[in-house]
């Protein structure tokens, strides 16, 4: 048996990962692919307090967060794709023509 | 846990694992043979004769001659992919057949979700393909890795849709009790098989997926005549030799998935003693295995090839809507009756 | 035994996480998220989530890495160059900082009552997500449906070459 604390502080530790990737990383792809890993350590989340109240809502819910996130990777995708197309470079930093 | 491994169960399941596997290898190893005959006889050519009693032994001469040859590595290649892809090609080929159906008691593990674990393994195998292309850096591995590597995720589509109605009418993911679902009779000797339920989802499965295989008409990505090899061109040796098994494993993973759903799988008339009764099955399944890779063959000898964006317009608009259409006309009859 | 698996494929995800910051190449770090989405996948088994572990597989690891696979292997990125000067002292702080948050969300979680106990195992099959989904979660499912076609329209629209 398996606690449920376990499981929550390996989510936890994901999820760190993946806010230090998103503050960290300078490649646009690379900013994306950190947020996949925070939603999967929220959906990781979810499923482990699904088992332990017994409801499949919070599966339904990883269900949802699941959907979004492939919409969300499919428009930041075609984004990169744009502002390639425009710079030549996917450095986050070269994008910032609104800065004062 | 000790007293798991040498308890009767693990044992049963080991041997199971072995005869399964023995089995598959084996045979992957002669669909080469049976694949090199049937084309030569349609072209009017003995094909292999001299290896062995009508060619017997061509695939173990071939396998010898794969160990034998020098591997290359191209010197811009990137080594950990280009070595890396073959295996990430072989190892979920592999793996769809440990929830496959071989008999009444011949399956290694019968998930509740096994349909899904095979498509969701499939769809992993695309990875091997884009990879080796990528990783082999020169033009031809590139291109006919990336259209590869589209058209398997465009058919993936209409392959996964096609098969809903069938799961509309059978209730169930797990693949043995869609061969049970199906071991009625009328009239007492028609059986009622999923391909009298549903023709057209029938056609669209087998379609899509000889597309999804990369096999003619579909297989511009490895089209001898225009790409030199598609994406394993700078493939030699053992590596060339674990991609051509990938492909042949494809081929019956997605025969097999075509018999389990639609013709019934390893249920058949059993006669006979016991012994009769116990291997008649599993000799069933194989018969109507070979039937669709018999079907498989023969389309190679025979169609021409597609061109890529008459491929890529076939599948999108043409299969894709056509199988949404027999999902809406399954589930109006379901909800009928 | 299950320990065993859930310390292994709990290190694997939390390796292959780590991976995704170290490459310098973001193709590799592409594919170490797939690793971790595999990983993610093995875990959602052991907590009785097969239907969502297989969907995970299906949709995450063989749809959405797909779409990312290809992006780079089509825009032919070179290995990243060495970040902005003015930042590089940013990963000195950052992560100390984070491992302190690590240390304290360990020492609140540590404590968290397993509730389950001696009971059969909760499994998420997909009867009983079908039913729930379809019955209370229908209007969800069907704006998802519609948020599906906005990106499929947006994501076309983005990535033409001149509108």
């Amino acid at each position: 048996m398996i606690p449920a604390s376990w499981f929550l502080i390996l989510s936890a530790v994901l999820f760190l990962i993946g806010v230090l990737g998103f503050f960290l990383k300078r490649n646009i792809i690379a900013l994306l692919l950190s947020v996949e890993i925070m939603l999967n350590a929220v959906n990781l989340t979810f499923v482990v307090f699904s088992n332990q109240h017994r409801q499949i809502s919070g599966q339904i819910f990883v269900f949802f967060v699941l959907v979004v996130a492939a919409a969300e990777a499919a428009v930041g995708l075609a984004l990169v794709i744009a502002i390639f197309r425009n710079r030549e470079s996917l450095n986050v930093d070269r994008s910032n023509l609104l800065k004062w | 846990m000790i007293e798991y491994l040498t308890s009767p169960d693990f044992v049963i399941l080991m041997i199971k694992i072995i005869v399964i596997f023995g089995g598959v290898m084996g045979s992957l190893a002669y669909l080469t043979w049976i694949e090199r005959k049937v084309i030569a006889r349609v072209q009017m050519r003995p094909g292999p004769t001299r290896v062995g009693p009508f060619g017997l032994l061509q695939p173990i001469a071939d396998g010898l001659k794969f160990l034998f040859k020098e591997d290359v590595i191209p010197v811009n290649a990137n080594r950990f992919l280009y070595i890396a892809a073959p295996v990430v090609s072989l190892i979920p080929a592999l793996l769809a057949f440990s929830v496959i159906p071989f008999g009444p008691w011949l399956q290694i593990t019968d998930l509740s979700v096994g349909l899904l674990f095979i498509f969701a393994i499939t769809s992993l195998g695309v990875y091997g393909i884009a990879l080796g292309g990528w990783a082999s850096n020169s033009k031809y591995p590139l291109m006919g890795a990336i259209r590869s590597a589209a058209q398997m995720i465009s058919y993936e589509l209409s392959l996964t849709l096609s098969v809903v109605g069938v799961l509309m009418i059978a209730n169930t993911l797990s693949l043995n009790q869609l061969v049970l679902s199906q071991q009625r009779a009328w009239l007492g000797f028609i059986p009622r098989w999923n391909i009298f339920l549903q023709p057209v989802a029938f056609l669209i499965y087998i379609v899509s997926a000889i597309a999804e295989t990369n096999r003619l008409p579909f297989d511009l990505a490895e089209s001898e005549q225009e790409l030199v090899a598609g994406w394993h061109t700078e493939y030699s040796s053992l590596k060339f030799a674990m991609f051509m098994l990938a492909e042949y494993a494809n081929m019956v993973t997605v025969s097999a998935l075509a018999t389990i759903m639609f013709l019934g799988g390893w249920s058949g008339p059993v006669a006979g003693p016991d012994w009769l009764q116990a291997t008649l099955p599993t000799l069933w399944f194989v018969l109507k295995i070979f039937i669709f890779i018999f079907f498989y063959v023969l389309l190679r000898s025979t169609l021409p090839r597609l061109r890529y964006d008459q491929l890529m317009n076939f599948g999108w608009k043409f299969l894709l809507p056509l199988s949404l259409a027999n999902i809406l006309a399954t589930s109006f009859v379901v909800a009928i009756s | 035994m299950i320990q065993i698996l859930f310390f292994l494929f709990a290190a694997l995800a939390a390796g292959a996480a780590i991976n995704v910051l170290v490459q310098k190449h973001v193709l590799y770090s592409a594919l170490s998220l797939i690793l971790m989405l595999t990983a993610m996948s093995v875990l959602f088994v052991l907590l009785g989530a097969d239907f969502l572990a297989v969907i995970q597989i299906i949709v995450y690891a063989g749809a959405i890495m797909v779409l990312f696979v290809f992006v780079i292997m089509l825009l032919n990125l070179p290995a990243d160059e060495d970040g902005a000067d003015r930042l590089r002292w940013l990963k000195f702080i950052g992560i100390p900082l984070g491992l302190f948050f690590l240390f304290l969300v360990t020492a609140t979680l540590w404590n968290v009552e397993t509730g389950t106990g001696t009971q059969p195992r909760f499994v998420g099959s997909p009867q009983a997500i079908g039913q729930t989904l379809f019955t209370d979660y229908l209007l969800p499912f069907e704006v998802t449906s519609l948020l599906i076609l906005i990106a499929l329209v947006g994501a076309v629209v983005f990535a033409k070459k001149d509108l």
